[in-house]
This record gives C-alpha cells, sequence and structure tokens, in this order.
C-alpha cells in the first residue's frame, strides 16, 4: 500500500459486501434451486418431445403461423430443440447468479516487464549473434540475401499476367468492342427464338430480343459471353411522339427501334420500359435512358447514351440487324473511346 | 260477383288491389316492350352496343369525349383502337374511371360496374375500331401446360416481367412513385389482357413476340411459384435464408430479453 500516494485517485479499497438474498434467506435459496432444477429437468421432457416430432410428423405438414407458411416438422424440431438448449443455458447462469458463492476475491497483479538484468541479457545474447553470424565483416551477404528476397517476388508478379490477355487494340476490336449481331442477322425473341416481323409489332410494345445466330452457339461460356454482349431491347413507339436524328432516320422502321439492353453504367441488363413516358429505368442503380431521344441519359450514374442497334426489315418483313452496334456496348472501360457515343443535341 | 262486392271494405282489399294492379301493368309491359333476349344476335349486339355508350357518356365521356376520342394533351387516350379486352381490364380492375386524372388505382379496388354493363362498355368502345377482343378461355387457361411448360413460361417471365413485377410476381416500385401490382394472385383473363393492351406505362406484348401458348406457359408458372410454401414470411420470392430470418429476429429477442430479465435482478431480487 505504499504505492497509494503515487496515484492520482486514492484507491477507495473493496465496497462492503452485499449479501445476497438467497444468502440471507433459507427459503429463497431453496426456491431458486428448485427454479434451476426444474429447468433442467424440462431438458430430456424437451429432447423426448425432440425426437417425438423428428420420428412422428410428417416432414410434408404445413403450419400457418401469423400468416407464415411454415414446414411443421422443422418449426417443432427448432422450438424443441432451441428451448432445451436455452433451458440449459439459463439454469447456468440462474446457479452462478443465486447459488455460487460471490464474495469478491483481490488477486494481486506484478508489472508486465521484464526485471532489469533480464533484458541485459537478451540484448548481449543478440548482440553476440550478430557478431558470430559474421555480417558485420563481410557486409555483402546481408545485401545480397536481401536483394535475392526481393528478386524472388518478381516470378510471382509476372506470372499474374495469366490471369488475362493483354488487352491490345486489335484484341479489343474482336472480343469486348465487338457483338454477334452483323448485317443480315434476323431479331429473334429471347427464350423462344421466335423471330419478329415489323408488321405484328404494335404501337407500345417491348421485346426483349437475340440475334438468331446465337441459338447456333452450344450452351456455355461463349453463348454467356455471346448473350452478354448481343441481347437487346425492341420498341416501338410512335413516330410522332419521337425525336429520330437524322444520321439515325434509317436505323429504324415505322418508330421500331432497338438499344441495346446492357446499361452503360456497369453492365445490368434493363428491361424496365415505361410506355408513356419512353423511358427505361436500369433497376441497379436508377439510371434512365430515354429511347424515344436516341437512348440519352435522362437521369442516374450511367455517363454514356445507350448504343442503339441500327435496324430495317428483310424480303419477308421480319426485323434484321443492318450490321453490329457502331459503339462497344456494355460499361466503361480505361481503353474506351467515347467520342463516337451519341450526344444530346447530335444529329 | 257477390264474393267481390262482398269483401271490398276489408282491410286487406287496398293492398291486394294494388299489388294486382302493379302485376298487371308489369305483365303488359313485359308482353308489349321490346324483347331484351333477341334470338337475332345483330340485335343483341346493337343493344349492347347503345347500352353501352349510354354507360360510357355518363362515366367516361368527360375525359375520353362523347365519340372515345380522348383528350391526349391531358392523359385520357383515343380509345378508338384500344379494343374491349383494354376496356374490360380497365374497368373490372377499378383502374377506371380514375378517381383522380393520373392517379393511380388502389391494387385491389372492387369494380364499381356489374358484368353485364363491363360487357356493353366493352361492346362500345370494341364497335369504335379495332382492337384486342376479350379472350376465350383456351386462349389464356394455364390447365393443358405441362411442367417443361412452366419453367419455360419461368423463363420467359424473368426475362419478360421480372424486371417490374419481381420474380415471383410479387410487384415493385415504379418511376415518380408509380406502383407495378403484384399478379400472384390475377386472374388468368386479367393477365392476358394486360400482356395485349398495356395498361398504364406497362408495355405491350402482343403476339408477334408472345404467341397465347407463350403467355398460358407464363400464367402456369406464376400459379405454380406461387403455390410452393415459403420458408416464413413472403419477401416475395427473396429466398429462403430471408424468408426464415423472422426466426432469427425473433429467437435473438428473446434471447435478449431474457439477458436483460437476468440482468435486471441484482443482489436484492
Amino acid at each position: 500500500m505504499s504505492e497509494q500516494k503515487n496515484l492520482p485517485v486514492p484507491d477507495p479499497g473493496l465496497e462492503e459486501h452485499e449479501h445476497r438474498y438467497t444468502d440471507v434467506n433459507e427459503a429463497a435459496a431453496d426456491r431458486a434451486y428448485k427454479q434451476i432444477v426444474g429447468m433442467l429437468a424440462a431438458v430430456p421432457v424437451l429432447v423426448l418431445a425432440f425426437l417425438f416430432v423428428y420420428f412422428g410428423v410428417p416432414k410434408d405438414a404445413e403450419l400457418v403461423l401469423f400468416g407464415a407458411n411454415l414446414q411443421m416438422q422443422t418449426t417443432l424440431l427448432g422450438l424443441t430443440g432451441g428451448l432445451a438448449t436455452l433451458m440449459i443455458g439459463v439454469a447456468a447462469i440462474a446457479w452462478a447468479r443465486s447459488l455460487m458463492s460471490d464474495e469478491e476475491i483481490v488477486g494481486e497483479r506484478h508489472g508486465a516487464a521484464s526485471p532489469p538484468e533480464a533484458r541485459e541479457r537478451v540484448l548481449a545474447d543478440l548482440e553476440t549473434g550478430i557478431e558470430a553470424s559474421g555480417i558485420r565483416r563481410r557486409k555483402l551477404l546481408g545485401t545480397g540475401m536481401a536483394g535475392a528476397l526481393g528478386l524472388i517476388a518478381v516470378p510471382a508478379l509476372v506470372s499474374l499476367a495469366d490471369l488475362g490477355p493483354w488487352p491490345t487494340p486489335a484484341l479489343r476490336a474482336e472480343t469486348i468492342e465487338r457483338t454477334i449481331w452483323a448485317e443480315g442477322v434476323r431479331l429473334v425473341n429471347d427464350v423462344s427464338y421466335l423471330p419478329l416481323k415489323a408488321s405484328d409489332l404494335e404501337v407500345g410494345q417491348l421485346v426483349n430480343a437475340v440475334p438468331e445466330t446465337l441459338e447456333k452457339i452450344e450452351d456455355g461460356p461463349a453463348f454467356q459471353e455471346a448473350k452478354a454482349k448481343a441481347a437487346i431491347i425492341v420498341v416501338r413507339m410512335d413516330p410522332n411522339s419521337i425525336k429520330i436524328p437524322d444520321s439515325r432516320k434509317d436505323w429504324q422502321i415505322n418508330g421500331i427501334l432497338s438499344y441495346s439492353k446492357i446499361c452503360t453504367h456497369v453492365g445490368c441488363p434493363i428491361s424496365l420500359w415505361e410506355q408513356l413516358t419512353h423511358h427505361l429505368l436500369c433497376p441497379c442503380h436508377q439510371s434512365t435512358f430515354d429511347l424515344a431521344n436516341s437512348g440519352v441519359v435522362v437521369f442516374g450514374p450511367a455517363a454514356r447514351s445507350l448504343p442503339q442497334l441500327p435496324i430495317t426489315t428483310d424480303s419477308e418483313g421480319y426485323l434484321v440487324a443492318r450490321s453490329d452496334f457502331t459503339v462497344p456496348v456494355g460499361p466503361s472501360y480505361f481503353e474506351r473511346d467515347s467520342s463516337k457515343d451519341f450526344k444530346e443535341g447530335d444529329r | 260477383m257477390r264474393f267481390l262486392t262482398s269483401g271490398r271494405r276489408h282491410k286487406a282489399a287496398r293492398p291486394l288491389l294494388l299489388l294486382l294492379s302493379l302485376f298487371l301493368v308489369g305483365a303488359v309491359y313485359a308482353a308489349v316492350s321490346p324483347a331484351t333476349n333477341s334470338s337475332a344476335e345483330g340485335v343483341a349486339d346493337a343493344q349492347l352496343v347503345a347500352a353501352g355508350k349510354n354507360l360510357f357518356a355518363v362515366n367516361c365521356a368527360s375525359c375520353h369525349g362523347l365519340n372515345a376520342e380522348g383528350l391526349v394533351q391531358q392523359g385520357a387516350p383515343n380509345l378508338t383502337n384500344v379494343g374491349a379486352a383494354a376496356v374490360d381490364f380497365q374497368v373490372r380492375t377499378r383502374r377506371m374511371p380514375m378517381a383522380n386524372p393520373l392517379t393511380q388505382a388502389v391494387p385491389g379496388s372492387k369494380t364499381i360496374f356489374t358484368d353485364d354493363e363491363i360487357k356493353a362498355l366493352a361492346a362500345y368502345v370494341a364497335s369504335l375500331g379495332n382492337g384486342p377482343a376479350i379472350p376465350d378461355q383456351n386462349q389464356y387457361d394455364p390447365s393443358s401446360v405441362s411442367a417443361e411448360g412452366a419453367a419455360r413460361g419461368g423463363d420467359l417471365f424473368r426475362t419478360n416481367c421480372s424486371a417490374c413485377h419481381n420474380f415471383k410476381g410479387a410487384g415493385g416500385a415504379l418511376p415518380n412513385g408509380l406502383v407495378a401490382p403484384s399478379i400472384e394472385k390475377t386472374p388468368p383473363q386479367q393477365v392476358w389482357e394486360a400482356l395485349r393492351t398495356g395498361p398504364g406505362q406497362m408495355p405491350v406484348f402482343a403476339a408477334g413476340a408472345i404467341p397465347d401458348q407463350d403467355v398460358q406457359k407464363v400464367i402456369a408458372y406464376i400459379k405454380q411459384v406461387n403455390a410452393a410454401p415459403s420458408a416464413g414470411l413472403s419477401l416475395g420470392g427473396l429466398g429462403p435464408v430471408a424468408e426464415g430470418f423472422w426466426a432469427w429476429v425473433a429467437g435473438i429477442g428473446s434471447l435478449v430479453l431474457f439477458a436483460i430479465w437476468i440482468a435486471t435482478r441484482g443482489a436484492r431480487a
């Protein structure tokens, strides 16, 4: 207690111990004892109930509780098993709080630092070791080891190049900047591959479409890649109610226009088209494109208009593409040339 | 004739006489007035259209105009070519007549017209131009769709419908405070009519891209996916983990209550 003087606040010492009700009243202690034993005695009952439910309740029985449609068996298994576990836990806590001794015990602690002799001995051992390694006299040993350890990381870093091909302009033009759309490829309904006749589309119609050539690609990564880039939406609007720039006059047929389905922000597929406002809303970040105005962005984080696919009809009246997209579809990437994208006010 | 005159001062004589005369007037009117159940269909149609025109003038013309030409600038469309299916859908689901201009109907509202009145209104609007007719049962009835067909219907539904209506048809939010309603319990006929007529902001899905067989598959999918039991609270088919989460909330919640109960019992509790 000689350190007492150095403390900023004097040590008040232990509070006087207050005895619990169960310590001073034998009847209360008995009551707590019975409660705890009662909770423990509930466990075998619940376990038996669990076993009964496991073997006795049919797996497909249903239970409607507060409007929720539940599986009878799993619900009862959870209730019985969970309650049994809960009873064990509550009994243990009640035991500790009301019956186990709660007298305070003081355990003195020593300082954390090692004694000064031990510290000096360790430093001396370290010095002996460094001297014995010879690194002080033959200095290149240390430098050489450090350099070698550093260089051994180079093969690991270089092999990261295997993560993908080097994105040269030629490779980009063949992959990310190209889709399977081409001149004369028919537009077909997604899922059913039904070809779309221009005369069958009504004003206000929305079609989720893909190129007919997609059907011939075998299901797998190649199919997914092709579909992810080539998915389009076809809409028909009243030609008098929309803006068609001169440069895109022959990209559409009587107000039937076709746009990439892939958002230019981060590439979510979009098909939430509002017929009355002609707005297309991306569900991911609420980017909104005006399909009545060449797909320009009217709201949200997307920075570029939705690429439009030039379409026309073939001799039988079916919708076909005039070419591939004129700009890369989908989200931006570092090397992308965005100078050819449609901007508000372009003719 | 004594039995007639002897009872003429009886208490019940006047009410009985009144009933008798009412019955006579009714019988004569029924015999003389034009028959409503004419066997000639053309006559019945003409009457239906006439009745529909009257209903239209009273209930619809204030916005859509006396000849259904619409007030397009104010948002009331021209109804010349919308067809009977659009009328049946809009009126039967209480979307029309609108309470206020450009206010979306509250989902689940009851129509204010009888079946016959809706039929008459639809017949009148259908007589104005070309549009989808009210479908026959064999156009939308999903009962003949196989399990494989329902799975294909699921593909079509997720591609074409889920952007607004959620992947099991629970509905969702649209821009400007609008709502894509839940279609989990929508009758098949109304699903067909909505696809073909494109009510409100919903696009049209005409037979050129989604033929009737595909519509039946989509309806079969909606029925099938909503018949499956959910794991707990239905959250629009988010999946068993999220739907069963209420049990976690209830379980941990009761444990927290237990802990509070244990800890609040001080030394002298």
